[in-house]
């Protein structure tokens, strides 16, 4: 297992685990969402990466504002 | 110029806009408020904010703003660094497909004053990576002037703090911002009331953001309206010319032989 952030809350999975996996674990929405690992952007097109120990995941959509 | 004849339309980084209110989607009550006061404004660009996703929380402000075909600018509100406001800005050309990005640095939250700094640093940084900015700023003429100089598509100065419903605080620095710009001015922030919106296109400004000023009204979708008429009226009245002030009279009668 390894320790991940996803949105600032801390998570244990399984070692391996892609971005995309990840996403669907957790049943977060991947509709209208962009995802940053490390403050790095990951295009979609890249969400077979696997994430590693100690990755600050931040999933962020459009909300009302502005 | 024939009147309500002539195309008079908005142009930013070279797309056209009909309407020259641009509305954001933030403070309303409840998403068919917004949808209606969307309407009402009859704008077609509008800001959404990017937040962290929620597991069930929808996307529910892209399906309204899409509905009806408006466009959607993301914003970086929220963002108090380069670094922050340039990692949301490629955040939210990931999520929403879109260059365009509202460019927000706010200082601190309780004036939420652009940092002419951080806002200049991000500026740059975005340009060169292919977006169209359009920053908040301040009504400073020397930032609004850099600002223009990195490569910006337009300047958006305040009127005042967002939210603050205070109006045109000062006028005169608007009026040289507008004087010397080269790209579109938006007014944007602090708006009141119509009356507001429409002095914001006397003074020359080419269009008006606004968002609290409609959505936290008593009747949002009544001010949505009345704000559409002011930016067209304030419009008309800028290019119509407006007479000088005088301090004395002048008759407008002939005078009595």
């Amino acid at each position: 297992m390894i320790i991940v952030a996803v949105n600032g809350e801390t998570h244990r999975v399984t070692a391996g685990v892609t971005v995309a996996g990840l996403l669907a674990a957790l049943q977060v929405p991947t509709e209208g969402v962009a995802v940053a690992v490390d403050a790095a952007v990951v295009p979609r097109t890249s969400w077979d990466r696997v994430v590693v120990d100690g990755d600050e995941i931040e999933v962020l959509c459009a909300v009302p504002g502005g | 110029m024939t009147i309500g004849a002539a195309t008079d339309d908005l142009v930013i980084a070279g797309r056209t806009l009909r309407s020259r209110l641009i509305m954001g989607t933030g403070g309303a009550p409840n998403q068919t408020v917004l949808e209606a006061a969307l309407l009402a404004s009859g704008t077609e660009l509008t800001t959404v904010a990017m937040r962290r996703v929620d597991a069930g929380g929808g996307t529910g402000v892209l399906e309204v703003v899409r509905r009806h075909g408006i466009s959607v600018l993301p914003n970086t509100a929220g963002c108090h660094t380069a670094a922050e406001a340039v990692l949301t800005a490629q955040l939210a050309r990931e999520a929403l497909h879109t260059d365009w990005v509202k460019l927000e640095v706010v200082a601190d939250d309780r004036t939420l004053l652009p940092d002419a700094v951080e806002l200049l640093r991000a500026a740059q940084r975005l340009v060169d990576d292919g977006f169209v900015v359009l920053p908040y700023t301040t009504d400073d003429p020397i930032v609004a002037r850099r600002l223009e100089d990195v490569g910006c598509a337009a300047v958006m100065p305040l009127g005042a703090p967002i939210g603050s419903g205070l109006g045109i605080c000062n006028p005169h620095a608007l009026e040289m911002i507008v004087a010397q710009a080269g790209v579109p001015v938006i007014c944007d922030a602090g708006l009141g009331t119509a009356s507001d919106a429409a002095q914001a296109m006397e003074l020359g400004c080419d269009a008006v953001l606004l968002a609290s000023a409609v959505t936290r009204a008593d009747d949002p979708v009544r001010m949505a309206r009345a704000m559409a008429a002011a930016v067209s009226a304030g419009r008309d009245a800028r290019l119509a010319g407006r007479i000088p002030k005088r301090f004395w009279a002048q008759a407008s009668s002939p005078p009595r032989c």
